[in-house]
Parts: structure tokens; C-alpha cells; sequence
């Protein structure tokens, strides 16, 4: 595993476009977990001097303000952090649900693991966009239970990915040296096969905090998700599109902000993968 | 085949009653009922009215009674919207829809595998980074993002087009949310065809097919595309899948009388049967999708018609 790692490491090195988006993700982050502290304005304050003003450096609203007089630039920041908070904690819920439920159908093999896989591929086969409106009906609009139905449904393709590896690594050579040898089953799973699972769990998971993060903002657009009056990016492009032919920069600053984020995303997970020479599954 | 074919659409018929269920159920589990809403009604007016739509009967019953209408094709009467059926309702924002998603999977076919073709046969070049640094935006950037963008560039400041509205039979209406809508499947299939398609071309076959001195145009289209274009085909449920939800959202920003709108405010509304009904024809949708790239592999790779 040491050797397979630092073989990535030095493959995610040579490769300058996944490097420069790591960067630029990294400042993104950076900005959104400082940034608030060094605008005078807070969240919710209403300055009712500029409303709906444009981006200057005269006043203190870097990025203009909304319809309510709200600092663009520090709520944006906001909703960045809400996105990603939502996207990493969604991702490690999908993550352990997907890893669990792949490998023992992967490793159960036969008769289980058809019924396991005939049942995500039901799953897969409808908008899952149903039933997080559902769960978000039911449940009301909690932040905490819109963590879980994200991931709950996040975890389907981690799962058909980790049970594709576990299937073709019960099968290989080491395994059978392994189990010649002696070892027992439990050795076998954590010396052999999860160091061996790990590449590519660590690149899909890397490819699903941009789709989570996607997920929710699309959710908060649609007015399901997070509620004011915090805002996630989703919340606030939403209310920039209504204003976009008259205050564009509503709808500019948190929309490049989402799309450069996602795209960041997706290069470093796309950079990830090609390191680690996960195939595409 | 035919034979597969049949046992396939036998066993789409218990899934399709699977999800009526599930989604019957989860939506009474819901709290709140359709009229509570409405201003403060007297218990015996709000007694009569939950008579009227049998809501009084016990929840059995009431998924019986739905389930029968249903098998006469009747999708009960909109609890929301007063005087409308379900199927009126559907009936009128369908065709919108459909037209949409339609124009915007199309789109996606017949701009991304050429595309994607374009890109392999010009492997590591600059051609190739370009086109693929194209698609990897059109995944990242999500349609409820792209189509406000391009409602600003196209509406706003060069005027070409109407931000947003709709009129009977105007593509020019339509132009935009189909962009914004066919943007992510197309370049989710341009990379998906330009990774298989390299595949292809370092086959055996393939390299007897230029041996033989046949023109690069006759070795693509009759050799390489068709078995390239197999994880195309099994990537099309999930672009429908992909396009049904971007819908919900690019209807409501262009201002479109799809039915986009219906399933949120339905759920929202504790509208029972509009739920349903949305769930049923989005499910019976895609299910059919599914049945075609079966048919489809068929087609693509005369290996599956042995089974």
C-alpha cells in the first residue's frame, strides 16, 4: 500500500492541472473558513444605504449586495462552507454505507449478491431526487436529516464500485497464496483485500463530494433544502435568478462560485484517479 | 431475444407496483393532509371534504380503491388543484416536457458522440484536451447554474433570445433549458464514447480494417462506432434519469407549463395523487428507457442475442 501510494503521489505531482485545481480548491476553502472575519459585515445585517449595490471597493460589499441590502461577499462564503460541510459530511456517510453493503456482497458472492445488486440497480433506476423530497417532506426541513437522506442516497455507486473490486480481488493470486498459507479470514481482509479497496474508494470519494455538493445545492434551489436564514450556494442562485435582469451580480458571484468549486472538484478527483489508475467503473 | 425481452418487461411490471407502493405509503406517512392549508375550516366542512376525496376510509381501502382506478387508467382527481383530474393535469404539461427532454437527449447523441469520436481519433493532442476540458465544465457546472448564465449572456445582453417564458411551437423559447438540459449528457457521453472508442481502435480488427486500405470515414462507421457505443447505450438511463430531474428545476427558471413544477408543490402540497401520478409516469419513463437499451445491446453487440 506504501508503494502503491507513493506511486500516486509522485503520478498527481506531474500533473499540472490537478495540482493547479487543488490550489485554487484550496484557496476556495481557505477563503470560505476566513474569509468572514475580514469583511466588517455579518450574515443577516441589512444595510439598507446599499441595496441591491453593485461590486466596489468604495463601501464594504466587495461583491455588491442583494434585494435585502445583505453583503454578497460574506454570505456567499457562508453558503460555501454550508456546501461543503454538507458535501463532506454527506460523502462520509455515503462512504461508509457504500463500503459496508459492497463488500459483503462482493465478498458473500453467489445467491446474495445477486439479490444486494438486483436491489441497487432498482434503486438506480429512479430519480433519486423522489425520495429526498419525500424524506424531506416527512421529516420536515432539518439540516441534520438532509445530511443523511443526501448520503443515504449517495451511496449506490460506492457500493456497485467497492463490490466490483472486492469480487475480482477475492479472485486473485495473493488471495489464494494467502489462504494456502494458512491465514485466516479476517487477516486476509485487512492485510489483503481493504489496502487493495482503498485507491479506489479514495478516488470515488473524492468524485462524490462534487456531486453531493450538486445535489444539495439543487435541492436548496428548488427551496427543499437549507432554509434562511442561513444559505447554502444553492439558496442563493436561486434568488439570484429571479433578480438576474436587473442585479446580475446576484446571481454571478455565487454561481461562479458553485461552478468554480464543482469544477475544482472534478479536475482533482479526475487528476486522483488517473494516479491511482482506477478504471472507470 | 424476444424471449429476454418478454421476461424483461414481465419483470418491470412488479417494480413499477413496488414503487406505487412504497411511494403510497411514504406520502401518507407524511404529516399534514391536502387541505390544511385552506383558511380554518369547521371540522364538519373539513370532515365532509375528506369524505368527498375518501380520505375517512381505512388506508387500506384507500390503496385499494387507488389501485383499481388505476388498472381503468383513471389517476384520480387532483386534490390541490380543484376540478382538475391528475391525468388532465399531466396531460397538459407532458407534451412541454417531453418535448424538452426529447430535443435536449438528441441533442446530447448527436453532438457528444461525434464529439467524443473527434476526440479519440486525435488522442493527447491539443484537439483532445480541448474537447475534453469542454466536457469536463459540462459535467461539473449543473443546469440550474448554466441556464440562469446563459439566459444573461444571450437575453439580457446580446438580446438574441427570450430569457425566459413560452409560447405554442417556438423553439426560440425552448433553445435555452434545451442547452442547459442536454449540456451535462452530452458531455458525459463524448467522454464515455471517446474512452471506448480508443479502446476499439487498438483492437485487432480494427487494425485489419486499415491494413486492408479501407478510408478512415469506412473503418469508423462501419467498424468502430457500433461497439464503441456500447457503454453509451447502457449510460442512457441515467441521462434520462439525469434530464427528467434537471427538468424540475430549468422549467421552473424558464418559466416553462411543463410538469416539472408539479412533483415538488405536489409533495409540498400533500397532493396525493398528482405525487403519484408524477411518480408513475417519471418510473414508467424510465423503465421503458431501460427496456430499449436492452434492445439496444442487441443491436450493438450481436453477442447478447445468443443469450
Amino acid at each position: 500500500m506504501a508503494a502503491l501510494g507513493e506511486d500516486a503521489v509522485r503520478r498527481l505531482r506531474a500533473s499540472p492541472v490537478a495540482l493547479g485545481a487543488l490550489i485554487v480548491m484550496s484557496a476556495m476553502i481557505g477563503l470560505a473558513l476566513i474569509g468572514p472575519w475580514l469583511n466588517p459585515n455579518s450574515i443577516q445585517s441589512l444595510d439598507w444605504l446599499h441595496v441591491a449595490a453593485h461590486p466596489s471597493t468604495q463601501n464594504a460589499h466587495w461583491f455588491g449586495t442583494d434585494r435585502l441590502g445583505r453583503d454578497l461577499f460574506v454570505r456567499t462564503l457562508a453558503g460555501t462552507r454550508v456546501s461543503l460541510a454538507i458535501g463532506l459530511v454527506a460523502s462520509a456517510i455515503s462512504l461508509l454505507v457504500g463500503v459496508i453493503y459492497g463488500a459483503v456482497a462482493g465478498y458473500a458472492g453467489g445467491h446474495t449478491d445477486h439479490v444486494m445488486m438486483r436491489i441497487i440497480e432498482i434503486l438506480s433506476g429512479l430519480p433519486l431526487i423522489f425520495f429526498v423530497i419525500f424524506l424531506t417532506v416527512i421529516f420536515g426541513r432539518n439540516e441534520y436529516l438532509l445530511f443523511l437522506s443526501i448520503g443515504a442516497v449517495g451511496w449506490l455507486s460506492m457500493a456497485r464500485i467497492v463490490r466490483g473490486q472486492a469480487l475480482s480481488i477475492r479472485h486473485k493470486e495473493y488471495i489464494e497464496a494467502a489462504v494456502a498459507s494458512g491465514a485466516r479470514a479476517g487477516r486476509i481482509v485487512a492485510k489483503h483485500v481493504i489496502p487493495n479497496l482503498l485507491g479506489p474508494v479514495i478516488v470515488y470519494a473524492t468524485l462524490t463530494v462534487p456531486q453531493i455538493i450538486l445535489f444539495e445545492s439543487f435541492l436548496s434551489f428548488l427551496g427543499l433544502g437549507i432554509q434562511e436564514p442561513s444559505a447554502s450556494l444553492g439558496t442563493l442562485i436561486a434568488e439570484g435568478a429571479s433578480e438576474m435582469e436587473s442585479a446580475p451580480w446576484i446571481l454571478l458571484v455565487p454561481g461562479g462560485f458553485l461552478a468554480l468549486l464543482l469544477l475544482c472538484l472534478n479536475i482533482f478527483g479526475d487528476g486522483l484517479r488517473d494516479a491511482f489508475q482506477v478504471e472507470e467503473g | 431475444m424476444f424471449r429476454y425481452f418478454l421476461t424483461r418487461l414481465a419483470s418491470a411490471i412488479p417494480t413499477l407496483f413496488i414503487i406505487i407502493t412504497a411511494t403510497f405509503f411514504l406520502m401518507r406517512a407524511a404529516p399534514g393532509g391536502p387541505f390544511d392549508q385552506e383558511q380554518t375550516l369547521s371540522p364538519e366542512i373539513m370532515a365532509n371534504m375528506q369524505a368527498a376525496y375518501g380520505l375517512d376510509q381505512p388506508i387500506w381501502k384507500q390503496y385499494g380503491r387507488y389501485i383499481a382506478s388505476l388498472a381503468h387508467g383513471d389517476f384520480g382527481p387532483s386534490f390541490k388543484y380543484k376540478d382538475f383530474t391528475v391525468t388532465e393535469l399531466i396531460a397538459q404539461g407532458f407534451p412541454v416536457t417531453l418535448e424538452l427532454g426529447v430535443i435536449a437527449m438528441v441533442l446530447a447523441l448527436i453532438v457528444g458522440i461525434p464529439l467524443g469520436t473527434f476526440a479519440a481519433l486525435h488522442h493527447n493532442s491539443a484537439a483532445d484536451y480541448a474537447a475534453m476540458s469542454a466536457a469536463l465544465v459540462g459535467i461539473a457546472i449543473p443546469s440550474f447554474v448554466v441556464l440562469p448564465f446563459l439566459g444573461l449572456l444571450f437575453g439580457v445582453y446580446l438580446h438574441w433570445l427570450p430569457v425566459s417564458g413560452w409560447e405554442p411551437r417556438s423553439l426560440s423559447h425552448l433553445a435555452l433549458p434545451i442547452i442547459a438540459l442536454a449540456l451535462p449528457p452530452l458531455a458525459y457521453i463524448a467522454r464515455l464514447t471517446r474512452g471506448s472508442m480508443l479502446e476499439v481502435l487498438r483492437s485487432h480488427y480494427i487494425r485489419t480494417a486499415f491494413a486492408k486500405g479501407l478510408p478512415l470515414r469506412t473503418v469508423i462507421l462501419r467498424h468502430a462506432l457500433r461497439p464503441a457505443l456500447t457503454p453509451v447505450a447502457s449510460y442512457l438511463v441515467p441521462a434520462v434519469a439525469s434530464i427528467m430531474t434537471g427538468s424540475l428545476v430549468v422549467e421552473s427558471i424558464a418559466g416553462l407549463p411543463g410538469i416539472g413544477r408539479f412533483l415538488v408543490q405536489g409533495a409540498l402540497n400533500r397532493d396525493y395523487t398528482l405525487v403519484l401520478g408524477m411518480v408513475i409516469i417519471y418510473s414508467a419513463l424510465l423503465i421503458g428507457m431501460g427496456l430499449l437499451v436492452d434492445l439496444l445491446y442487441a443491436w450493438l453487440d450481436p453477442r447478447v442475442r445468443v443469450r
